[in-house]
């Protein structure tokens, strides 16, 4: 495969980067299950969008897959209890973003099965887009690629606006991140089942998936067992970050451009992570809520490293004590990737249903250097890694002066989605990453 | 108690390359380029290469401290500037003029900007620049390579005191007793004589010239293992020698015995040296990929147009230093088109 992959170019989007991948230690461990933690911490805030709103009291009692939130209105997604056990307390709990957040304390009884108890089956055949979209609401599901938006929204088109390819991310671009990985490899039939959801629910006349070509298995894989006559079809990408970004990913595929603030629909297209959509395909037809999911635990301070099957609301501290964590060695805990995954300041931050990874860094040595700041010498590194083109040389020297607002307006700014591209090939170490989100921040504050 | 754990912003992952690391790899190309000027011109290239990067270091490191920034030494960037200066300079130039040059280099072109990183031109060019007003005898004359006995004795003028004028070599290069030797650079024989010398000896440095000039061969050797590494953007010194190429060849068809040819112009002189080693200074260069190609055509078409019509042999140095200037502006006039933007947003405005 080797040697049959130089000739091979896959499709690609321009500039990016080839960090190391570190993909070997997890990519064939097939997902496991774990035990349930004695106490499970549900945010109510683990979306974009309005919180959701809590449906029980302390001491009620729940049964595993039961509501235990509802949605706030549209934008929004309801909560359901990973486990059977009893509500210990509505409070707050400390989150990665920083602040810390409300969130349900359910204490999970000892014997507790994992076994779903809370059903409601439906014939899919017979649902009209609608129902679909509602459906997928009720599921509680978001995009399980890291961005954490309500799936159902993306599902309804806006006004006017025709979808008409459905692009399926399996790149997973992040380093150590596998779990997308395996979900294609061992859950695709429930995979295909969501993507003829998606196509149903948003009209859309093909789905693509796309993943990069370090997991060609899984692109053959998927090749065999989609049904001829379904509109689906698996592409391989070049293995580049940030190729799972979806404009990158729509450009690879479609050779289309998302434009500059706008959203895929505008160009007819609704991208969904493959996990998301296996997620869909599991849980729509019994009419169950997402109430776990696959996250890859592992970097150099884990000692078994692994793609786990984790409920919600799992502490970050029980999950790392079930892969050995290697305490007097370990740095950063970062959730997601560590390209664009956020560290966290404690060990009692549950996993969310944005957390696609948990990535344990080993401590830094300090005499590596790694972290001299020194004066930008203009060596074009970040313009030719920026995924999006933008000068981020020229926004760093802005944001030193101060004088954000040129950076928005001039410079472009706001296309900036923090891929972190620029501050990795530095080579005078500046965090450019952190300049444009204080910048944006900034003006977000200004024009408030 | 366990250790904390850490935190710090995405990205958690560096690529373990820094800016002190990509100066070393430059000192490291220009090390060979630096042997043969010695091979070549002996004892005298020697001083005058410690000279000017001595020199450099003090300025760099006094400027450094007297301004508050610590200790910028160690990012190596100041060494660059001593080698090459001493690189573009006559084997025989004073050790004292090349000791002002340097500091003139470094204290005017480097730190009165805020050092590294601010500079607009090039300070090795800025130094020469400053010397080639200043002594204009000194830094046009020549003495012949390969001269007998050049690693036991020095050249006469190398030990000039200083604010003395440097005693003439001549006596001393007749005395060597040399066969056709005129004086002449290359380059200057071409202009005043239309005498064209071999294309080969110029492209291999058996020639006379600046100490670190003459052997476009090697300066390409190091400078192509460096852009390998990615350290050097290739596509300046393929811009300069296309621009300078393209330039020179009507001329040369038209009248090829007044005009020298394409490869003449490009290995001889100070071309190869500033394509691949100044001109490519990636501070003092845009930071556009279109812009970079622009800069370099700049540079080779302004480097044969003084060098064809000016009064000056050689023009490589201000057409770096002019295209350094412009630097900025053609970095703002060739701005990336971002993802997703209409094309040819301004022009709808």
């Amino acid at each position: 495969m080797g040697l049959f992959s130089l000739f091979q170019r896959h499709r690609t989007f321009d500039h990016g980067i080839y960090p190391v991948e570190h993909k070997e230690l997890t990519a064939d461990k097939p997902i496991r299950r774990l035990p349930f933690a004695p106490e499970l911490v549900i945010p109510l805030a683990q979306h974009k969008g309005a919180p959701a709103v809590p449906l029980v009291k302390v001491g009620q009692e729940v049964v595993r897959g039961e509501p235990i939130a509802r949605a706030e209105g549209f934008v929004s997604v309801p909560m359901h209890a990973p486990a059977t056990g009893v509500i210990r307390a509505i409070a707050l709990t400390p989150t990665a973003d920083g602040p810390k957040t409300s969130a349900i304390f359910l204490k999970v009884y000892e014997a507790a099965s994992q076994e779903v108890l809370y059903d409601l089956e439906r014939d899919l055949d017979a649902m009209t887009p609608e129902e679909i979209v509602a459906a997928v609401q009720d599921a509680g599901l978001v995009g399980l690629g890291g961005a954490a938006f309500p799936s159902h929204v993306k599902m309804k088109p806006p006004a006017g606006k025709l979808i008409e390819t459905v692009v399926v991310n399996g790149c997973e671009c992040e380093p150590y991140l596998t779990c997308d990985h395996r979900i294609m490899l061992e859950q695709s039939d429930a995979l295909i089942r969501g993507i003829k959801l998606a196509l149903k629910a948003t009209g859309a006349k093909r789905a693509i998936i796309g993943v990069e070509d370090n997991k060609l298995d899984a692109v053959a894989h998927l090749r065999a067992v989609i049904p001829k006559d379904l509109p689906i079809t698996a592409e391989a990408v070049e293995t580049k970050y940030p190729q799972g970004a979806e404009k990158m990913l729509i450009k690879s595929l479609l050779r289309k451009e998302v434009p500059v603030g706008g959203l895929p629909a505008d160009i007819g297209v609704a991208v969904y992570n493959v996990g998301t959509l296996a997620q869909m395909g599991d849980l729509l037809p019994q009419g169950r809520g997402l109430i776990e999911r696959v996250v890859t635990v592992s970097g150099p301070a884990v000692s078994n490293p692994g793609n786990f099957m984790v409920p919600i609301g799992t502490p970050l501290r029980f999950l790392l004590g079930q892969v050995g964590l290697a305490e007097d060695r370990v740095g950063e805990v970062i959730l997601g990737g560590p390209m664009m995954g956020m560290a966290v300041a404690s060990l009692d931050v549950p996993v969310t249903k944005a957390v696609s990874g948990v990535v344990a860094l080993e401590r830094e040595d300090p005499d590596l250097d790694r972290r001299k700041v020194y004066p930008c010498i203009k060596c074009a590194e970040c313009l030719k890694a920026c995924p999006v083109s933008l000068n981020p040389s020229m926004l760093g020297e802005l944001a030193l002066a101060r004088q954000y607002d040129r950076m928005a307006e001039e410079f472009n700014l706001d296309q900036c989605f923090e891929c972190g591209c620029c501050a990795y090939v530095c080579p005078s170490n500046i965090p450019l990453t952190q300049y444009f989100r204080i910048a944006k921040s900034i003006n977000r504050d200004r024009n408030a | 108690m366990p250790k904390p754990i850490e935190i710090r912003t995405s990205p958690h992952l560096k690529r373990a390359l820094s800016v002190d690391r990509i100066m070393r790899n430059v000192v490291f190309a220009l090390l060979p380029i630096c042997a043969f000027a010695v091979f070549q011109f002996g004892l005298s290239a020697l001083l005058l290469i410690l000279t000017t990067t001595g020199a450099a270091i003090a300025t760099e490191w006094f400027f450094a401290r007297a301004s508050g920034r610590g200790n910028t030494v160690s990012d190596w960037s100041v060494v660059i500037t001593g080698i090459l200066l001493a690189l573009t300079l006559p084997p025989g130039f004073p050790l004292w003029m090349a000791a002002v040059a340097a500091f003139v280099g470094v204290a005017l072109g480097k730190a009165l900007f805020g050092g590294l990183g601010y500079n607009v031109m090039n300070p090795a060019l800025v130094g020469r620049a400053f010397v080639q007003a200043a002594f204009p005898v000194a830094i046009t004359t020549w003495t012949p390579a390969f001269a007998p006995g050049r690693f036991t004795e020095v050249i006469p003028s190398t030990f000039t005191l200083p604010f003395m004028q440097p005693i003439p070599v001549k006596d001393w290069v007749a005395a060597l007793q040399l066969d056709a030797w005129t004086g002449a650079t290359p380059l200057a024989l071409q202009k005043f004589q239309q005498i064209e010398p071999s294309v080969t000896d110029v492209f291999t440095g058996m020639i006379a010239g600046s100490a670190g000039e003459t052997s476009a061969l090697l300066i390409l050797i190091c400078g192509l293992w460096l852009a390998f590494k990615r350290m050097l953007d290739w596509r300046i010194p393929v811009a300069v020698m296309a621009g300078a190429a393209l330039t020179a060849l009507p001329f040369w068809l038209m009248d090829s015995s007044l005009y020298p040819s394409p490869w003449f112009v490009l290995f001889s002189g100070g071309l190869m040296l500033g394509a691949w080693f100044m001109a490519s200074d990636m501070v003092a260069s845009p930071v556009t990929t279109s812009g970079v190609i622009l800069y370099g055509l700049f540079i080779g078409i302004v480097t044969v147009v003084i060098r064809l019509f000016g009064g000056l042999v050689e023009g490589v140095m201000y057409a770096i230093l002019l295209a350094n200037a412009a630097g900025p502006l053609i970095s703002s006039w060739t701005q990336p088109r971002v993802y997703g933007a209409l094309k040819k947003t301004r022009e709808a405005e």
